[in-house]
This record gives C-alpha cells, structure tokens and sequence, in this order.
C-alpha cells in the first residue's frame, strides 16, 4: 500500500501531474475576486473567508476526474480491481484518496495563507481558514472519489463529476466557512462547527471509499 | 491446481458473445485460445480473470491452497494495454507492481536481463517503443509470482527473436506447474498447449 501512495504522489508532482493545475486555478480565482468586487477592504475581509474555500473547492474538483481514469486507460485499474483478494479495494482507493489529497490537494491548503492576503484577512482569519481548510478538503476528496468512479468509463466526464459531486459538498462548505468566520466574529462558535466538519471528514473517509470500490467494481468492462 | 470452466458464457452489451465453452486444465497445461477478430477471445478472458461476469455457467479454481484461494488472487492478467505509467521510469513501474503483487519472485533488474531489456530501467516508460513496452509488461509476469497466467494478445508488437524468448519463459512457466491461457491469433510456439477455437458454426 505504501507502494501505491508513494507511486500516485510520484505521478502528481511529475510531467502532467495534477499539482500545479489546482493551485494557479486557485490563484486565478482569487486573484479575479478583488477587481470584481472593488477596493474595499473591508468587504474584501468580510467575505474572505468564503472566497477562499469556494476557490479551494472547485480547485478540488478540477483534478478529480483523473483519479481512477488515468489507471483505467493504461489498464491499471484492471490489476488493482484484481488485486482485491489481497488488498480490500475500499482499501486501495482509500490509499489512492490520501494520495490525491497529498498531492493535488494540499498543495491548495499551503497556497491559501498566501492567497488569504489578498482578501486582506486578519492573520487569525487567516489561520482560521487554512485550518478548517485543511480538516474539510479530505472530505472533499471522499465524495469527489464516488463521482470519479462511478463516471470512470465517460470520456470527458469531468464536468459530469463536477454536477455530480457539487451538490454533495455543500455541508462541508457550510460548515467549513461558519467554523472560519467562528474564529473572528465573537457571537459565533468556532468549535461545534470546526467538529462537525472533523466529523464530515471522518465519516466520509469510511464511506466514500466503499462506495467507490463498489462503483469500480461494477464499472469495469 | 486445477482450472475448470463449465458451460461457460459471456455476453458485452446484452449481447451473448460466446456460449457453451468448457475446459479443464491441470497444472503444467496451457491453453490457447484462437478464433477471428470479435469472436469473443478478450471477454473470455476476462470472464475467467472476474473483470466482467459470467452470463452462465460455472469456473472455479481447484487446490489453489491458502495462498490462491481464488482465481483473481492466483492470476496475472495481462490485457492490451501495458498498466504501466509513462512518467514514471520502467524500474519505478516494475518496482511498485513487485511491491503491490507481493509474492516477489525475480528482482527487476533481474526480470528485465531475462525480458532483453537490461540497462534500460531508469528510461521513463512512455520513451519506449511499442515491443519494449510490451516486454517490459512481460517482465511485471515475472517480477511476482503468480501460478495462472491470463494472457491477451501477449506477443503483439514483439520482434521475432522476442517471440521466441517469450515462448521459452510460458514453458518454463507450466514446467514449474503453472497454468497458462492465451488468446492469440498467432502462434506462439507453445508445444504443451491445447487449442480452443472461437467463433466457430455451432
């Protein structure tokens, strides 16, 4: 297992891997935000927050769709479906989840900071964000990867995906911007929110994979 | 270890592609399945690796012990395509494959002497050509040790003297009790082997 996380994060940070493609989305939505919505400051602070996870989400999704395609097209994927008896294929998903997020993902979380100046948030926003960011995009992936796996046989099926998976990551993006905005505005709780998207994550990472696995498993032709 | 189909079917889209196949090999033997193109060579090896179900009939894998007990666990299978990263190099695809499949047999280094590639390994995969990938993917056979061998189309894109090889390696494999079952529709040089035609009236 340790073979297949080492070999997936080896494929992101190589020629066409996906690590760099999120992050300058990520910095070209960001970037876009303040001249559209103009020089005030404290707009700007107010809603970056939100700004930033909306960014870091649909950077998420933008690389999601290679997950189990690239493996399916050079036949991989037969090899790892094969493989089941050995290593449980919730398993060998789960492993290439972590992957994808340590690869593709986090590389956003250590960008956010950076972009967070930007939006001109104080450092404890900041902080905040980054924070949630990094306990909630796991999540994120999870979900992302029963869409992946269920469109595998599509070809473009990225957008599909996108529609797909959307819908399902709107609790981690409300919970992830009110633990945020928690953190700074003094009425609100940073805590119960912060947890229930520690939970979201948790729960996710258990049953994403399993959906996943069984979506490949009935997918292959 | 005994491999037996039964009755065996398979259909792709709705449609039933074969029907009625069965065969029974015993370790050391090898099959080889032959027939025209859509006659159904590639769904019957899948069906028999688990990739695609049966639409009929049985298939079991007798005396395989504790460490096969199934045939996807007992087998290699090796399709059209290569399942090897072009970005990466061809020692780093084999390494991780030796490492997945455990049960490790040949070295890499040792695997791509045999397979005519040494001295290639730190090239990426995707720098090859077509008969070098596919040697390469014949040294993932040898890397981890498995006793059923599924092979489709094996020898496309080899050069003569690569064929010949490979023939040597498949009878060493059913010397050492091994059980092979090759679609192809071209020869491969295997003494042992019974043939299987696809595709024909009846």
């Amino acid at each position: 297992m340790w073979s297949l996380l080492l070999r997936d994060i080896r494929l992101s940070i190589r020629a066409g891997g996906g690590a760099l493609t999120g992050v300058i989305f990520f910095l070209a939505v960001i970037a876009t935000i303040p001249f559209g919505v103009g020089p005030d400051l404290k707009l700007l602070a107010r809603i970056g927050p939100a700004i930033l996870w909306i960014g870091a989400l649909l950077a998420c999704l933008l690389g999601l769709d290679r997950l189990f395609q690239a493996d399916r097209e050079d036949g991989s994927l037969d090899l790892l479906v094969l493989g089941n008896d050995r290593h449980m294929l919730a398993l060998t998903v789960l492993v290439k989840c972590v992957a994808h997020w340590a690869g593709s993902v986090m590389p956003l979380v250590i960008a956010a900071p950076l972009l967070g100046l930007f939006m001109n948030m104080e450092p404890l926003a900041i902080g905040a964000t980054a924070l949630t960011l990094l306990v909630g995009t796991p999540a994120i992936t999870f979900i992302g990867a029963v869409g992946a796996a269920v469109a595998v046989a599509l070809p473009r099926g990225g957008l599909l995906i996108s529609v797909l998976v959307l819908p399902l990551t709107i609790p981690v993006l409300i919970f992830g911007v009110s633990a945020s905005y928690g953190a700074t505005a003094n009425p609100d709780p940073f805590l119960q929110p912060f947890l229930i998207l520690a939970a979201l994550t948790l729960f996710l990472g258990v049953l994403g994979p399993v959906a996943a696995a069984l979506a490949l498993r009935h997918g292959t032709d | 270890m005994r491999l037996i189909a039964e009755n065996l079917g398979g259909e792709r889209g709705g449609e039933m592609v074969f029907s009625s196949i069965g065969f029974a090999l015993e370790a050391g033997q090898a099959l080889v399945v032959t027939g025209p193109n859509g006659s159904g060579k590639s769904t019957l090896l899948r069906v028999v690796a688990g990739l695609l179900p049966k639409a009929e009939g049985r298939l079991l894998l007798e005396d395989g012990g504790d460490e096969f007990p199934s045939i996807a666990s007992a087998c290699h299978y090796l399709g059209h395509q290569n399942a090897m990263k072009t970005a990466l190099s061809v020692t780093e695809n084999l390494r991780f494959w030796r490492e997945f499949h455990g049960e490790g047999r040949l070295d890499v280094e040792e695997a791509l002497e045999t397979v005519g590639l040494g001295g290639i390994g730190h090239l990426p995969f995707g720098y090859l050509s077509t008969g070098q990938r596919r040697r390469a993917a014949i040294a993932k056979l040898l890397v981890s040790h498995r006793p059923l061998w599924l092979l489709d189309e094996p020898t496309a894109g080899l050069d003569k003297a690569s064929e010949g090889r490979f023939a040597g390696l498949m009878t060493r494999h059913c010397a050492e009790g091994g059980v092979i079952v090759a679609a192809t529709h071209l020869p491969l040089g295997l003494e042992v082997a019974t043939e299987l035609k696809m595709g024909e009236a009846g």
